[in-house]
């Protein structure tokens, strides 16, 4: 089986790593970089536990191979936060108490950060479309769509005090 | 009954070309032992739970410039193969003059999935459950393809051989999907029954589209596609010439989805009974021309 020398910038960082064509970009995200924050959940694009952005899009990363990710620019959960300070999304699942095991949490604060990326100010139903491909089998998603509409509200608000 | 994840992998290698031409000849030269992939959320799938163990994958994605589309109004539309689906949702192109492919592109999956998913690997997979095939079929789509004796197009109407099979040879890669200029005042839908309301495969899908034509008793020119009911995608060629020679009316369309429920020959399966899916393309059928109709004959004030 070839291997294949890939240079790739995680959460900012340049790494470059040697990988075989069969390993998938979740494995090396926490077999060889040791980034765990990114679950595996079913490896077959389904439950989003493994959801990282890739190339400022969310994937689901048991469905792309590392040897594709040359060049390539990943953002993890262990990214959104800067200098110790949460991301919105983060923060505001936290408060709004929208997490219970934290097995899904990773994979839905990606996509919850991608949505904002893209519409910042999204309606239930587009958060609700935004996470379809998060599973999450204990909170029953109320709290998690809360959350992410309250970090919308917060962004926007750290916005404003930005430009001011 | 135990149910075990998918497990990781087999072992393959990859293979990025430069060019399609080498792309080509490798696969030519493999053929049997070597595939081709795009977005690949199927094809991993299927290695996973060992239905495929190539020993290459090569990745055709954004060779010779098809990760793109270009529109021209005389021309038409080319979608690159290597165009997700959620560039082709985003495009203001296709949401302008081909509205009914955005609409099945966002019926497919999740947002994560489409940001990899690619209309033309959805034709190439050649699932009769593809929820962008009814809407190319019925926009009359094109397939541009490149094979080791040159370049040729490929009408999706005799594409799909059987589930998973086309008439793609050995060494052959779509590059481009191509649209011919829409007519004006079109109107069509893609209706899709599954088992939750957004993400999963579906137990049927009918797609229904129509636009003005003289040519037709009616003064418009109905189309109906069907997904998930045949060994293959259906483009209803005997309901089109129906509702062309005739008036359109409640009865008419009634008709028409008794003629859809004739033709589809869907099996059983975890998703859903065949008695229920004949069921139900009668019943969506009819809600989709209906919804068609009454959206021409709106336009048309």
């Amino acid at each position: 089986m070839s291997i294949h020398r890939i240079t790739l910038t995680v959460n900012g960082e340049v790494d470059q790593v040697d990988v075989a064509s069969n390993v998938t970009l979740l494995r090396l995200l926490r077999e060889k970089l040791a980034l765990t924050g990114t679950k595996n959940g079913c490896m077959a694009g389904e439950c989003g536990a493994c959801t990282v952005m890739l190339n400022g899009e969310p994937v689901n990363s048991c469905m792309v191979l590392a040897a594709e990710c040359d060049g390539a620019h990943v953002l993890t959960v262990e990214g959104l936060a800067h200098d110790g300070v949460l991301d919105p999304v983060q923060q505001a699942i936290v408060d709004h108490g929208a997490i219970q095991c934290g097995f899904c949490t990773p994979g839905i604060l990606i996509s919850a950060r991608a949505l904002l990326d893209r519409n910042p100010k999204p309606s239930d139903a587009e958060i609700r479309e935004a996470i379809v491909g998060n599973l999450c089998r204990c909170t029953g998603y109320l709290r998690i769509v809360d959350a992410i509409q309250d970090a919308a509200h917060r962004q926007e608000v750290l916005l404003q005090e930005a430009i001011i | 009954m135990s149910i075990n994840a998918h497990p990781e992998l087999p072992e393959f290698d990859y293979v990025h070309p430069s060019t399609m031409t080498e792309a080509s000849r490798f696969l030519f030269e493999h053929a049997g032992e070597a595939v081709p992939f795009l977005g690949g959320t199927d094809i991993f799938v299927c290695m996973r739970d060992g239905f495929i163990c190539p020993r290459y994958l090569v990745d055709v994605k954004n060779l010779n410039d098809t990760g793109d589309l270009r529109y021209d109004p005389q021309q038409g539309l080319a979608i690159g193969a290597g165009l997700c689906m959620n560039r082709v949702i985003s495009s203001s192109v296709i949401r302008q003059y081909y509205p009914l492919l955005a609409e099945a592109c966002f019926s497919v999956a999740s947002y994560q999935l489409r940001s990899r998913a690619t209309i033309v690997g959805n034709l190439c997979n050649a699932s009769p459950a593809g929820d962008t095939i009814g809407a190319c079929l019925v926009l009359d789509g094109c397939l541009e393809v490149h094979g080791v004796k040159g370049i040729r197009t490929e009408s999706l109407e005799t594409f799909f051989r059987g589930p998973g099979q086309t008439v793609l040879l050995p060494g052959d890669i779509v590059t481009t999907l191509h649209f011919p200029p829409p007519p004006e005042g079109t109107a069509g839908i893609y209706l899709k029954l599954g088992r939750n309301a957004l993400s999963d495969l579906s137990i049927v899908g009918v797609t229904a589209y129509g636009f003005p034509d003289s040519a037709a008793v009616s003064g418009f020119h109905l189309r109906v596609a069907l997904a998930s009911v045949a060994p293959v995608p259906l483009l209803l060629g005997g309901v089109e010439q129906y509702l062309m020679d005739h008036p359109i009316s409640k009865e008419t369309i009634q008709e028409a989805a008794r003629m859809a429920e004739a033709a589809c020959s869907p099996i059983d399966d975890v998703r859903g009974s065949a008695a229920y899916r004949r069921a139900m393309v009668r019943s969506l059928t009819t809600k989709a021309l209906k919804y068609v109709w009454q959206k021409l004959t709106n336009n048309s004030e």
